[in-house]
């Protein structure tokens, strides 16, 4: 299809994507997956001596020699957003799957995913069923999830809870406990008020208090839930306007996680004893904060759609950037 | 008899033209000059034009444009709500009294707006 003498000045990396055009439709399938990867992927997180490390399925070498020295590892994947079928990704079923090809293809199969919400795009039961489906093809058995807005539209997260609440207080908040360390979901996609960020509401911080209350200040923590519970960037609805608190609940641990999905990328911050992570989604990548008129998905060009050029491009840059925030080590 | 279905014909012919001038004017900005409008389109995660005044039995429509669910609802969440509008669907609210309505997306609530109603 693009053959070298095709090819413009600069034009070089990017032709090189295509590679198998089976559909003839300039589309390389193999080559589309390949740079979605990136998002297309998870967080690997590997507890050592109570601190969690973070790193991108991207790049299974590094994986392999953490892993084998920790004690307990696991996988977050983040905003599946299945139903959506715009420009930014008409495929996320592809995605998705690679996401789970790439856990399969772990040495090693981790102890359990973590789910941080917008599991479906609409909330529509059709979407759900497809995710747990291709879950069950997953090495790792065990799901945590918690709901993202996508998941709670129209019914006030009720469908969610019916199927991924079992056992969970409130609006689908619990905690469990894996190998000495406490992990906590939470739930702040619900009872949004006008103006405002992220909530997580009187009852489930008076829960929380109640949770980690008895535990030894040597206990790791791992906290996760949908919107970041830091301040990404609130002019975008990137926080939860009562995070602070919870986190207070959370000051005299001496290794505290927060795990986060949302905003479709990965960022990660140390502050004190916690350290703040998000994940990539495995639907479609959102810009970087502020830059753009809204965190709308990131999509090419109209003129571009069928061409794997600018799909190529476009994620290519953002992979890119992202997997050198997410490839840094935290400890 | 014959004149009797002439008069019925000439009723349909009526209400239909009633019906159809009906919707074009449901259809058409209130304000030609386009300071305010029963039309507000969702875009880029923000309503547009984010406030507007209407006179008492305005129904205004909000189309959603983005590639992301939102939703249309009042800030006491009770005087209207809309589900989610998944791309390119509608919601309308007829205000049939004065005052000013503050309304936000339920799903992403930095996303505000507000119509006045005279």
């Amino acid at each position: 299809m693009h053959d070298k003498k095709d090819r413009k000045p600069g034009e070089i990396e990017i032709a090189d994507q295509i590679l198998h055009d089976h559909n003839h439709d300039g589309i390389d399938r193999r080559g589309f997956l390949k740079c979605m990867a990136w998002a297309g992927t998870g967080a690997f997180c590997v507890m050592k001596g109570g601190v969690l490390s973070s790193y991108s399925l991207g790049r299974p070498s590094d994986i392999e020699k953490h892993a084998a020295k920790g004690e307990l590892t696991f996988v977050q994947i983040s905003d599946s957003h299945m139903g959506f079928d715009k420009a930014a990704n008409p495929d996320v079923v592809s995605t998705f799957k690679a996401a789970i090809d790439k856990i399969n293809a772990l040495a090693a199969p981790p102890a359990f995913m973590l789910h941080t919400g917008d599991i479906s795009h609409l909330s529509k039961p059709a979407e759900f069923d497809t995710v747990d489906q291709l879950l069950k093809t997953a090495s790792a058995k065990d799901v945590f999830f918690v709901p993202g807005e996508h998941d709670v539209l129209n019914d006030d997260g009720k469908q969610y809870l019916e199927r991924y609440g079992k056992g969970s207080q409130g609006a689908g908040w619990y905690s469990f406990d894996n190998k000495g360390v406490h992990f906590v979901g939470l739930v702040n996609v619900l009872n949004l008020k006008a103006g405002g960020l992220g909530s997580l509401g009187a009852d489930q911080l008076e829960w929380l208090e109640k949770d980690v209350k008895h535990l030894s200040k040597s206990t790791p923590i791992v906290v996760f839930a949908h919107i970041p519970l830091w301040s990404v960037y609130p002019e975008w609805g990137w926080g939860t306007e009562d995070s602070a608190q919870a986190l207070s609940y959370l000051k005299r641990f001496g290794s505290v996680t927060v795990l986060n999905g949302h905003i479709h990328q990965t960022m990660q911050k140390v502050e004190g004893n916690i350290t703040f992570h998000t994940a990539c989604s495995t639907a479609f990548p959102q810009p970087k904060p502020g830059e753009g008129p809204s965190p709308g998905p990131l999509k090419v060009p109209a003129e571009q759609l069928r061409s794997v050029l600018g799909i190529t491009d476009v994620n290519f840059v953002h992979g890119r950037h992202a997997l050198a925030l997410t490839d840094s080590d935290l400890v | 008899m014959k004149n009797k279905l002439w008069i019925v014909a000439a009723f349909v012919l009526v209400i239909a033209l009633g019906i159809s001038v009906g919707l074009r004017a449901y259809a058409a900005p209130v304000d030609p000059k386009g300071t305010s409008g029963t039309v507000v389109k969702i875009d880029n995660f923000s309503f547009s034009p984010a406030s507007i005044t209407v006179p008492v039995g305005t129904t205004v429509r909000w189309t959603n444009a983005d590639d992301i669910p939102h939703t249309v609802v009042s800030d006491d969440k009770t005087t209207f709500k809309s589900k989610a509008l998944d791309t390119d669907e509608q919601f309308t609210y007829t205000f049939t009294k004065p005052g000013t309505y503050s309304y936000f997306c339920s799903i992403h609530p930095k996303m505000t707006g507000t119509i006045v109603v005279q």
